[in-house]
């Protein structure tokens, strides 16, 4: 017997989709209000959410658009240091600037967070149209190198003597002030998520994608290739600036070594593993590298059986899991966890009904591969 | 500037630029064939730091076998890795390879921080290298002007095996088509096997010129010569023996003048390689001695 996939009435999906929403919702209340977890899950969820952020608009452009862009660690160092410069108190800002005084064009210059993570946001766009004039005229590995090297001009120029009235170079800046709740940062970054899908989904996101598939045959067809990738290419500068404000409020303080191409490896990691060209997938791995991170302290940590020290137990190993981890998934499962998919009810119900029917098919002995789903053409 | 320091920056600079001359031509052969930036290039040469530390502080091996050792050692780690991590991706896109080499470069960085710790090691003296010269006024260590002649030498010799050799001209036919040499009969996976040698024993040697003068070897140590190297292959022409070291001495050359004659901008001088590499990219994409290639559809 073959598996049938069988889809949801419209109902039963809003139903589920308001229901999580709501789910949504009350966890961040709960956890917001300290109702679960502590304050160490708090951290965790808001690092989930910034990084999905920043994902999401990296996946715009090397998942959806086919451009291999390595430079958004650069971009999101941008966002942090508008946000820090512009959002640390009067008040505390001889402290910071205690080795150079703050120029004086912005030291009486404070604002309210929003309005500094919308700038940040421009700051990190602008520097994206800039550079995106010569280097999307750039070939796919040219082009990563290109950018690679641009998000390392970025940090050179932060922590570069001249640069010291305004960024505190290699001091870094720090006393930004976080966020009031856990609210603040979830429903930044959904809004972006959201904006982003919206953006997949539209005419602009179908163009994205035929030039993943074919720049050729897009050009043939009359997409505008400079424009859409110009346009993939900052509004994922955008974003990355506004996910590195959000950062720089989450971490409170902030230096160039933190923007270093390690960043962008990570994210490219977490791309990777949520699928290249699958939003729902990056915020899933976000989540579960963000978490993961944490939980895999323990391998950093010594331990002993007895009194026999174990060698292998110390500070490194957690990274050097996560590298062999990347390398698994680059070699091994390609796809990711869920290729160019997105999470849909439909989607979960038939992987819920498909377990029993597989389970019942292995007791009946029936290893045919062939036949194993009808899938209709979504 | 006077002639003196002109001199020094002269001697100096030319040392740097042999030194990623070197490492240039590995990533010009591994892209040649395979159309690949083996990100993990820089890195391999990071380790191949490493090697040579072990091998003088920790097994107190004499100069010459310390060559010898960290040599084959490094052409281990290189050949490993094509084998691992870029053989069974060759049919796949091009993203997923550099994905890969990007994976690749990334494990190294934290596995060498997790295993020799990320505080920086001293390099150790290897025999006569390090004592200093003096030639007029301007003196440096005798690696610095060793390093240009070893260069130059085996510049010759691999001009020799690539251009009068079976193995070069087998080299030639696989990155003018891979599927033509295939059919041809050349064993692609050994000409590839054998490209990562050079490259990667050329990475170990570089890794000994370039250290020497160099007090520290750290786990990040690798990245920004890495990198730098690369832009030195597109500077000359990227798959181009001759064209790789000459990018690799006007990228030495330009940043040793640079801090020399502005030295306010030394922060900006990992900068301006790439400003150069962003400049050549778009006048002249194929860069110095490349030739120029159709695109095909």
């Amino acid at each position: 017997m073959a598996f049938e996939y069988k889809r949801l009435n419209k109902t039963t999906k809003i139903i589920l989709t308001l229901l999580l929403i709501a789910g949504c919702i009350v966890l961040t209340y709960m956890l917001d209000k300290g109702i679960i977890g502590t304050s160490y899950t708090v951290r965790i969820v808001r690092i989930s959410v910034i990084y999905a952020l920043i994902g999401v608009s990296m996946n715009l452009v090397n998942g959806f658009t086919g451009v291999f862009s390595l430079g958004q660690a650069g971009f999101m160092a941008i966002g942090a240091y508008t946000v820090g410069v512009l959002t640390i108190p009067l008040a505390s800002r001889p402290n910071v600037y205690y080795l150079v005084p703050i120029s004086e064009k912005i030291q009486d210059l404070v604002m309210p967070f929003g309005v500094a993570l919308i700038i940040g946001g421009i700051f990190a766009a602008i520097f994206a149209a800039l550079i995106g004039t010569p280097v999307l005229r750039l070939k796919s590995d040219y082009l990563a190198i290109a950018t690679l090297g641009f998000s390392e001009i970025v940090r050179a120029i932060i922590a570069n003597n001249q640069m010291w009235p305004i960024t505190n170079g290699s001091l870094g800046l720090k006393s930004i002030p976080t966020f009031p709740s856990l609210f603040i940062p979830v429903i930044i970054s959904t809004v972006g998520i959201a904006f982003m899908v919206l953006l997949i989904k539209s005419s602009y996101g179908r163009a994205f994608k035929a030039i993943r598939e074919d720049e050729v045959a897009a050009e043939a067809m009359g997409i505008n290739l400079f424009k859409h990738k110009g346009l993939s290419f900052i509004i994922s500068a955008f974003f990355a600036g506004v996910g590195g404000g959000l950062l720089a409020a989450h971490l409170t303080a902030i230096d160039s070594n933190q923007f270093k191409i390690m960043v962008t490896y990570e994210l490219l990691l977490i791309i990777v593993l949520g699928g290249l060209g699958s939003v729902t997938g990056t915020v899933l791995s976000s989540f579960m590298i963000c978490s993961g991170k944490e939980l895999l302290r323990w391998f950093d940590l010594p331990h002993s059986i007895g009194t026999w020290k174990i060698p292998i137990f110390r500070p490194g190993l957690r990274m050097v899991i996560f590298s062999l981890l990347l390398m698994t998934v680059v070699l091994f499962w390609r796809r990711g966890l869920m290729g160019r998919k997105e999470f849909s009810w439909d989607g979960i119900y038939n992987f819920l009904r498909r377990w029993p029917w597989r389970v019942r098919r292995l007791i009946r002995g029936d290893y045919s591969k062939k036949q194993e789903e009808v899938t209709p053409n979504a | 500037m006077d002639q003196v320091t002109l001199f020094q920056n002269l001697v100096t600079g030319v040392s740097l630029g042999s030194a990623y001359a070197l490492i240039a031509i590995g990533y010009t052969m591994v892209y040649g064939i395979l159309r690949l930036i083996n990100f993990a290039h820089g890195d391999i040469f990071m380790m191949a730091g490493y090697f040579t530390i072990f091998a003088v502080s920790s097994f107190g091996m004499p100069w010459y076998i310390t060559i010898l050792f960290v040599t084959v050692v490094t052409v281990i780690l290189g050949v490993t890795i094509e084998k691992v991590a870029y053989r069974p991706l060759r049919e796949s896109p091009r993203m997923s390879i550099m994905i890969s080499a990007i994976g690749v470069s990334y494990l190294l960085v934290n596995s060498a921080t997790y295993l020799f710790t990320g505080l920086p090691r001293a390099f150790p003296q290897l025999g006569f290298l390090q004592k200093v010269y003096h030639i007029g006024d301007v003196s440096a260590p005798i690696v610095t002007f060793i390093t240009p002649v070893v260069t130059i030498v085996i510049l010759f010799v691999l001009l020799y095996l690539v251009n009068f050799t079976k193995i070069g001209m087998a080299m030639r036919a696989v990155s003018k088509d891979f599927e033509a040499a295939r059919l041809m009969g050349i064993e692609i996976n050994k000409i590839i096997s054998i490209t990562f040698v050079i490259g990667c024993s050329l990475a170990a040697i570089s890794a000994i010129l370039y250290f020497s003068p160099r007090p520290m070897v750290f786990p990040f140590s690798g990245f920004m010569p890495g990198l730098k190297c690369f832009v030195a292959a597109v500077l000359g022409g990227i798959g181009n023996i001759p064209g790789a070291v000459i990018g690799g001495f006007i990228i030495g050359l330009a940043e040793t003048f640079l801090v020399g004659i502005f030295p306010q901008l030394t922060g900006y001088s990992d900068a301006f390689t790439f400003v150069l590499l962003i400049v050549m990219l778009l006048f002249r994409p194929t860069g110095l001695l490349g030739e120029k290639i159709a695109e095909k559809v």
